[in-house]
């Protein structure tokens, strides 16, 4: 697996908050990566650092390199409206716009000037069944994105993010929310997509980290403790910290 | 630092007591059966053979219990390693009741008959592998890789013995064809306490295992 993603001595500080410390990484393409670690270990923060979402918040201030693809995403010349388009977010909550289902999906597309109603309905289709909703919304693409349930509204969001074919799919507590079933079916979805997406995940839920992910890091207190392939680091891991959160010690 | 898992700590703690008390039992029922071969006691084999069912009981109990925890508290890492380690410690404990429960078996098919010689080397054997299953439940106990090994090198021992008795019991057949029904039996116990030590040596296999996550060939 070649590398993707890579974190280079990466420091992020909220004001006076260290909360990055001298993170190095890499993340590898086509496989699901998973973020693991107690609340306020910067894993979320990480995760936002890979589409500059921390931009938004005001006192951040980052240290260090962050590349996708060999490219400084954090450098001068990056506009962050094309880093977006290739770096997907879905959320906690589903957050779909209040349209119609067929709209969410082409929203993006349209936004990046696409017009033509033929390629809509296409990359409508495409989406959909890539985010295996397609054959449950398809006789009511017009209805209001409102009126689906909660697990089918997080489906609607990975396909709209989908829709502006990304590169990469970030997962920020993506089934924290959903019932048990509609969580499976997200998680079966994820392995769908990892052949042709890099998906990152933070999670806390760690028997999703052990079932969905290929790779899985550990965070504690704003650092990496450990980074293994998902089987090494659920079944033995190196460090004892780990050994202690997976176990549920502590956490 | 808070901790959440009294519920799980006590189950792996009970499963811990039952592994140690399933091996003291099959420590003193291969120890019986010898001595019942020594005595010739064909009422000490009949009450060993019976017994068999409680080590049987033992495992049970051991593999629901396991079961219980894989199921209940999802296990990773070391605690899950833990409970697999249970499982195959408790079932090579089953095999070694068994193979105690098959030289008393024998006892019972020498029908209290003089012996054709006396019985020095298969205690010596017997002893071993006692003292064997001793050191592997400690091992376990203590998570003593360094006693997992040394307790496996004593099955080199038990080997050697029991090619010099199989040995001898092949001349004492040659020089007269009426010992070969007895020495046959003698072999049998001979080849029983052999496995025996095979399956303590899998326990201190099953003890590296839970320590360092890797499985070695201790019976190389």
């Amino acid at each position: 697996m070649s590398t993707l993603i890579e974190a280079k001595d990466l420091n992020l500080f909220y004001t006076d908050f260290h909360a990055l410390k001298n993170v190095n990484l890499t993340i590898p393409e086509k496989a699901v990566t998973a973020f693991i670690g107690p609340s306020g270990c910067g894993k979320s923060t990480l995760l936002r650092t890979l589409n500059r979402m921390n931009d938004m918040i005001a006192g951040t201030r980052i240290e260090g390199k962050l590349t996708i693809s060999g490219t400084d995403i954090y450098s001068q010349e990056v506009d962050v409206e094309t880093l977006r388009k290739k770096v997907g977010m879905v959320f906690q909550q589903p957050n779909p716009f209040p349209k119609s289902i067929y709209d969410n999906i082409a929203y993006g597309p349209r936004l990046h000037g696409i017009k033509s109603k033929q390629k809509l309905d296409e990359i409508v289709e495409t989406s959909l069944k890539s985010a295996a909703l397609w054959n449950e919304v398809k006789d009511h693409l017009k209805r209001s994105a409102l009126s689906i349930s909660g697990g089918q509204q997080q489906r609607l969001c990975i396909a709209r993010a989908l829709a502006v074919n990304p590169d990469i799919l970030l997962m920020d507590e993506a089934t924290s929310a959903l019932d048990p079933i509609s969580t499976l079916k997200i998680e079966e979805l994820v392995q769908d997509l990892r052949d042709k997406y890099t998906i990152v995940m933070v999670t806390h839920n760690m028997h999703q980290a052990a079932r969905v992910s290929n790779q899985t890091v550990f965070f504690l207190n704003g650092e990496v403790v450990e980074y293994d392939d998902t089987e090494k680091l659920f079944s033995n891991p190196e460090d004892q910290r780990t050994e202690d959160y997976i176990s549920g010690r502590f956490g | 630092m808070m901790t959440f898992r009294k519920e799980f700590d006590q189950g792996l703690e009970q499963l811990n007591q039952w592994l140690v008390e399933m091996g003291e039992f099959v420590e003193q029922s291969v120890e019986k059966a010898i001595n019942s071969l020594k005595d010739n006691d064909q009422e000490q084999a009949k009450k060993i053979i019976a017994d068999d069912v409680k080590v049987n009981e033992m495992e049970e109990r051991i593999l629901e219990l396991g079961l219980k925890l894989i199921a209940t508290q999802q296990p990773v890492a070391k605690d899950l390693r833990r409970i697999i380690a249970a499982f195959r410690i408790a079932n090579d404990l089953e095999r070694m009741g068994d193979l105690s429960r098959d030289i008393a078996n024998a006892v019972l098919r020498l029908q209290g008959e003089p012996l054709i010689k006396p019985i020095i080397d298969l205690p010596r054997m017997g002893e071993i592998a006692r003292n064997m299953t001793y050191e592997a439940i400690q091992a376990y106990v203590d998570e003593n890789v360094d006693l997992a090994y040394k307790m496996a090198k004593d099955d080199d021992q038990v080997d050697a013995l029991y090619s010099q008795i199989s040995r001898e019991l092949v001349l004492l057949m040659m020089e007269n064809p009426r010992n070969i029904a007895q020495a046959q039996v003698l072999s049998f116990v001979g080849r029983y306490i052999e496995r025996y030590g095979d399956h303590a040596t899998n326990i201190g296999e099953s003890v590296v295992y839970l320590v360092t996550g890797k499985r070695p060939d201790l019976n190389a």
